[in-house]
């Protein structure tokens, strides 16, 4: 009887561990928050028992977690500079990178009491005492801001009236809050945030936003990570993430 | 010496650190003196209440007080509106802002060990001296102060180092703006991000050996006693 009981309990404790209930754990940019988080729940309704395990920040702040060791079975990144870095540090397992979608850069002010913008060079202006730019060693969206800017010969001159974000999202906040008055976000993140912030203009001159992922070379779930970047390809994902505004690559 | 120093290392942030740190710990002093007399000597009715309202900082996380700070003196709040107005100045992404964060966060040490002095003096003393045609003003500065002096430095001391290492706050209301807000711990906290090690292992030897000599200068002060 005793017995019995300890090995129901062992059984139970087993349960979890179970070989087809894998958990994948998925490093998305930022700016994939929203649409990863509803492709995230789809994907596990089609593979029953498994689960997705998301984790999104600034590209660059996933890297750094990746290359000190974190347990990631999938990566996608907001630039190919970043992928291109965890390539070189053998991170990827290359074949299974592919670009999935394409964003674009643009310029947002508070809804409410936001200064009148109509082109870049406005942002000299005296009402704009403060825009947020993303961090450029570490968030994407901010090195697409610097190659804009610094085609327009803005950059240098506007430095002073930067505050830096640790993501594309916290600028977003920034904005959508009034402490700054104006900030670079992708397409999408402005989106998001329709009723608190208005696109003023949408920014060129910047290498094309085009988002790449890949499964990671010791990932301990290949076959389902593979599945789930195959998975971004099919109809039903690419109407969420066009719904979301991301483009086709 | 600059070459033995990685690439991107200045002397900003630690002289911003100091100057947060300092500045917060004196408003955390001044303010700190005069609740923590209150609640000793002139408790009113809720004041128990109240006390554990100024002590929250010690236990809620720091992005709470972050959240809080940013609400009521954001742009947005009546407070951040009428300033920026009427100033032209805000809180919010100024160093300021951290030392106000810094103070919130530290005051709870000195509240507590002030209020615990002031408890402790003899009274006798204190009325010994108000017999001598000594004002209450002047019985407070030359009697209480000095008797409670030594439980106040100690508090003053944990606040100093508290304010140094504040992050989380700090962060959410001035941001991490190099060469303007950016303190020794957001300067740790941006190289790890980065990737650059070498940075922040220089960093996080600096803001060691800091605090190491600040806990030994304040040791040896308080034994000399």
């Amino acid at each position: 009887m005793r017995r019995s009981r300890l090995a129901c309990l062992l059984l139970a404790l087993a349960l979890p561990l179970a070989p087809h209930a894998e958990e994948l754990t998925v490093s998305a940019a930022a700016s994939l928050t929203n649409a990863f988080t509803e492709l995230g729940k789809q994907f596990e309704a089609r593979s029953p028992g498994n689960t997705v395990r998301l984790n999104f920040a600034a590209s660059g702040t996933l890297l750094q977690q990746m290359s000190q060791g974190a347990p990631v079975d999938v990566f996608a990144s907001a630039d190919q500079a970043t992928m291109d870095k965890a390539v070189s540090q053998k991170l990827i397992d290359t074949a299974t990178r592919r670009d999935f979608v394409t964003n674009s850069l643009v310029l947002i002010t508070p809804t409410q009491g936001g200064p009148e913008i109509k082109t870049l060079q406005d942002l000299s202006g005296a009402p704009v005492k403060r825009i947020a730019v993303g961090k450029v060693a570490t968030v994407p969206v901010g090195r697409y801001t610097q190659e804009a800017l610094e085609k327009a010969n803005l950059w240098t001159a506007l430095e002073p009236k930067f505050v830096q974000a640790d993501s594309v999202r916290q600028v977003l906040d920034y904005v959508s809050r009034g402490e700054v008055d104006a900030g670079f976000v992708y397409r999408t993140d402005a989106a998001v945030m329709q009723d608190k912030v208005r696109i003023a203009l949408t920014a060129g001159g910047h290498t094309p936003v085009s988002y790449p992922i890949a499964v990671l070379a010791d990932s301990q779930h290949k076959a389902l990570a593979g599945q789930f970047v195959d998975f971004l390809a099919t109809p039903p994902a690419r109407q969420v993430l066009e719904r979301y505004g991301f483009g086709q690559p | 010496m600059t070459t033995l120093l990685p690439a991107g290392f200045d002397w900003f942030p630690l002289g911003l650190s100091l100057k947060v740190a300092a500045l917060a710990t004196l408003l955390a002093l001044v303010v700190g003196i005069a609740l923590g007399w209150v609640f000793a000597r002139k408790p009113f009715p809720g004041s128990s209440v109240v006390e554990a309202l100024f002590m929250l900082p010690l236990v809620l996380p720091p992005t709470v007080i972050g959240y809080a700070i940013l609400v009521a003196a954001g742009r947005r709040s009546p407070l951040g509106a009428w300033l920026r107005e009427h100033l032209d100045y805000t809180l919010i992404f100024n160093w300021h802002g951290a030392v106000v964060a810094s103070a919130v966060v530290a005051l709870p040490l000195v509240l507590k060990s002030a209020s615990a002095a002031f408890a402790n003096i003899d009274r006798s003393l204190e009325a010994a001296a108000s017999t001598l045609r000594q004002s209450r003003w002047s019985v407070f500065v030359r009697v209480t102060l000095p008797l409670a002096w030594p439980g106040i430095l100690a508090g003053t001391l944990l606040a100093y180092a508290r304010a140094m290492g504040e992050f989380g706050a700090s962060l959410m209301v001035a941001g991490s703006i190099p060469h303007r807000t950016q303190t020794l711990s957001m300067a740790i906290y941006d190289a790890v991000q980065a990737g650059q090690d070498d940075l922040a292992f220089v960093l996080v030897a600096v803001t060691s050996l800091l605090s190491v000599a600040i806990l030994v200068a304040s040791n040896r002060y308080l034994s000399l006693r």
